[in-house]
């Protein structure tokens, strides 16, 4: 049972940490282990992704039969819609993305995958989660408070976010603020503890070029996101004072100006989207080598595009801000520097899809999800070229091409990489096997789903479809019955796509009470985190911490005849 | 409690705890950088400020760049006698260092007090919004360092974690430099 053996590894977790039995409040709640954390951010981030996806829902049926009321939600209102928008993109890219991606992941597979017993702070790790929990608490609570949650958008541009007399929602916004700064708090703690952590714990043996792929994109990712938080941190302070004390930092007719605002969050934003996308392309990296039996082509060509890309995301923000009123000269550059980050990400993407050439594939559950995510993710990509283009995007803007352009990118780094991910590596953290044919009949009714919801959107926002528009029957001369039908279409998906993430949940809980129970290696695999027990105790190696020897992807290695794997920890 | 063994490792040369304050250090470079860089381009586009900072007073400043550095100097000293097992003697150099922040703090509040008695209040205009704004979220640094270096020199006196004190010290070094910045932006360029 996944209990007893729990059971078991606290007894070795008080062997190894200072002999006494943890309560139940020290082991589940107030955890200082590095792999509880990280289930405690893994539950919290998918806790978060329903609310987010209800919120999807609610208002894509406002969108496609408006004025009808919504099953389970009811009538949705004018202000309903606009702060369902706002908190479902809130609550997906710093409450679902984030945590899960940067900070389960970052926290389970570190330690794990570099060799050590724990993170360098643990405390730290710990209060980080607290934060985190407390800004979660905040943004949930907003909806109950006088004159409900904040709706102007997650981007939260003045003078909608700083006017109470404009948003109608003066405790809203301000608990939407504070909530988003405590969340960046957690994150700036939990990186600095990331980065630490990889640069200083690692393994004896273990030198650069052998710490596996993840690790370092989510190395990378915590100090792109530490480098580039800070200013909206600052700007976050600002719109406090703005909202409460009276100041006017974006007020243009108080000398203010409300531009700052853009560049501040953006400068900000944009890296945020390679913050996430870094680790995702990590779990691929770890995932297509298992499964393909090959190791990685251009390791090192990975390292430096991801180092890359990370460098250029600090210079290609404005691009959201084409219609803002910058300097057109200005934009000509930032069209340049956001055509040119595709080109790192594209490579990423050419030497992932020679890693497969030649290989041997074995299609389980989460190579469906890897290749499914190389594949969504270039749509994503290359949609954005479209957007990336001043002249096209001052057509485009805020259009639902812009949104199909985004959920390409944001879905399959959050959604599909999250599966990925989880998949993979839940027999080493739950000890049981998942069930393989329910993971793959989710797979399909989940990306079959997402596919023609944002596929029609597309269309529309060719069309000219606007995404903020609450009651398009407003509007008849802008919208064409055909409209309609696509728009049904991609309510009607998102449905299926919910409700299909019941089987997810089906799979994850019997899995965890009677799947098949794992072995150490289920996949034969490379990497450190797979020579502890599954699910591993409390720090990871009671009989002795591993030392390495080799890189982590010497698969179907020449030299090795008794195996197709050579694991990190062997010696030659 | 124990500490982790990966707390001990030191595979990039440097001591984690060394390591990690630096981490910190970048994450506020760019959260002053943001509030500064906002501060700047706002002043180079409304000649008008000039007029607003005129009534800063840089005497004032000044002592308190004084009093700064010179208990940056306590803060070196602390970690000369933390480096030679004098416990003691470094916890009294931090409380001497915490001295110097409080003084900081004193002269701060005396110097808004007469200001704002004089309507030059956060919301006069966007000149005193960045003012109290970027010294408030400086001198919440300072007493986050105070706080701090508190609890370091308790330890400290007994002769326990002495590698602390170089820590909180290089935090406090940091807090200085900030200052450093916010002088001569907000008091000396008229």
């Amino acid at each position: 049972m996944a209990e007893s053996i729990r059971v078991e590894h606290a007894a070795h977790h008080d062997d190894h940490h200072g002999h006494h039995e943890m309560s139940f409040l020290e082991k589940y709640v107030f955890p200082l282990d590095h792999k509880m954390i990280a289930m405690q951010y893994m539950f919290t981030g998918m806790f978060m992704a329903l609310i987010g996806g209800f919120f999807a829902y609610a208002f894509r049926w406002q969108i496609a039969f408006p004025g009808t009321e919504a099953p389970f939600w009811g009538q949705v209102s004018p202000a309903d819609y606009n702060s369902l928008v706002t908190n479902h993109g809130s609550i997906m890219i710093f409450w679902v993305a984030m945590p899960v991606l940067i900070a389960a992941f970052g926290n389970y597979l570190i330690p794990l995958m570099i060799g050590a017993d724990d993170m360098v702070f643990p405390k730290l790790n710990r209060l980080s989660y607290q934060i985190f929990l407390l800004s979660a608490l905040i943004i949930l609570a907003s909806f109950f408070v006088e004159g409900g949650a904040f709706g102007g958008a997650w981007t939260a541009y003045p003078p909608l976010s700083t006017k109470a007399e404009y948003s109608l929602t003066p405790l809203g916004s301000t608990m939407w603020i504070t909530a988003v700064a405590l969340e960046f708090v957690a994150f700036l703690l939990g990186g600095i503890n990331f980065i630490t952590t990889a640069m200083n714990s690692r393994a004896p043996g273990m030198k650069m070029w052998d710490i596996p792929m993840v690790v370092w994109m989510i190395v990378i990712a915590s100090i792109l996101f530490m480098l580039s938080v800070g200013p909206l941190l600052a700007g976050g302070i600002m719109m406090l004072f703005d909202q409460n004390l009276g100041t006017a930092f974006f007020d243009p007719d108080r000398g203010g100006d409300p531009i700052l605002w853009q560049h501040l969050f953006w400068f900000f934003g944009h890296p945020e989207v390679y913050v996430v996308l870094l680790p995702a392309v990590g779990i691929v990296a770890e995932i297509i080598t298992v499964f393909a039996r090959k190791k990685l082509f251009g390791y090192k060509t990975v390292l430096y595009t991801a180092i890359g890309t990370g460098v250029l995301s600090f210079t290609v923000w404005a691009h959201h801000q084409f219609i803002a009123g910058i300097d057109p000269r200005m934009a000509n550059v930032f069209t340049v520097t956001t055509l040119l980050i595709s080109v790192p990400i594209a490579e990423m993407m050419f030497v992932y899809i020679a890693t497969l050439y030649g290989g041997s594939i074995t299609l389980s559950t989460p190579m469906l999800w890897a290749l499914s995510f190389i594949f969504e993710f270039l749509i994503g990509g290359i949609t954005g070229i479209f957007l990336g283009a001043s002249g096209n995007d001052i057509y485009m803007h805020d259009t639902y091409f812009v949104l199909a352009h985004f959920h390409y990118t944001f879905y399959p780094i959050a959604i599909i990489g999250t599966y990925a991910g989880f998949t993979f590596w839940f027999p080493k953290m739950f000890g049981r096997m998942m069930n393989d044919k329910l993971g793959k009949l989710h797979f399909w009714l989940t990306i079959i789903p997402f596919n023609t919801i944002f596929l029609p959107l597309f269309v529309l926002g060719a069309a000219g479809h606007h995404r903020r528009i609450f009651d398009y029957r407003n509007f008849p001369e802008l919208s064409y019955p055909w409209m309609w039908d696509l728009q049904a279409l991609a309510t009607y998906s998102l449905i299926v796509m919910l409700l299909a993430q019941v089987i997810f949940f089906y799979n994850v809980i019997t899995s965890w009470i009677s799947g098949p129970v794992a072995p150490k290696n289920p996949w034969n695999s490379n990497t450190l985190e797979w020579t502890a027990t599954s699910p591993p105790p409390h720090g990871n190696w009671p009989e002795g911490l591993p030392t390495v020897y080799r890189g982590p992807y010497e698969y179907s290695h020449p030299d090795r005849k008794s195996s197709d794997y050579w694991p990190q920890n062997e010696p030659a | 409690m124990s500490r982790p063994i990966a707390t001990t490792r030191s595979a990039a040369g440097m001591p984690t705890p060394r390591l990690a304050v630096w981490w910190l250090i970048a994450s506020e470079i760019v959260i002053f950088g943001g509030v500064l860089g906002s501060y700047i381009m706002h002043r180079l586009a409304h000649g008008i400020w000039a007029d607003y900072a005129a009534n800063t007073n840089p005497w004032i400043g000044a002592f308190n760049t004084f009093v700064l550095l010179s208990s940056s100097l306590s803060a070196v000293l602390a970690h000369q006698a933390a480096e030679r097992g004098d416990g003691k003697r470094a916890a009294n150099l931090l409380y001497l260092t915490t001295l110097g922040g409080a003084v900081f703090l004193c002269v701060k509040a005396f110097e808004w007090t007469t200001e704002i008695s004089h309507g030059m209040t956060i919301t006069a205009n966007t000149f005193w919004s960045f003012y109290y704004t970027a010294a408030g979220i400086h001198a919440a640094h300072v007493i986050a360092g105070m706080i701090i270096m508190v609890i370091v020199a308790q330890t400290a006196k007994k002769n326990l974690e002495l590698h602390r004190v170089e820590i909180i010290g290089i935090y406090w070094h940091f807090v200085d430099l900030v200052w450093i910045f916010l002088f001569p932006l907000l008091y000396i360029a008229k």
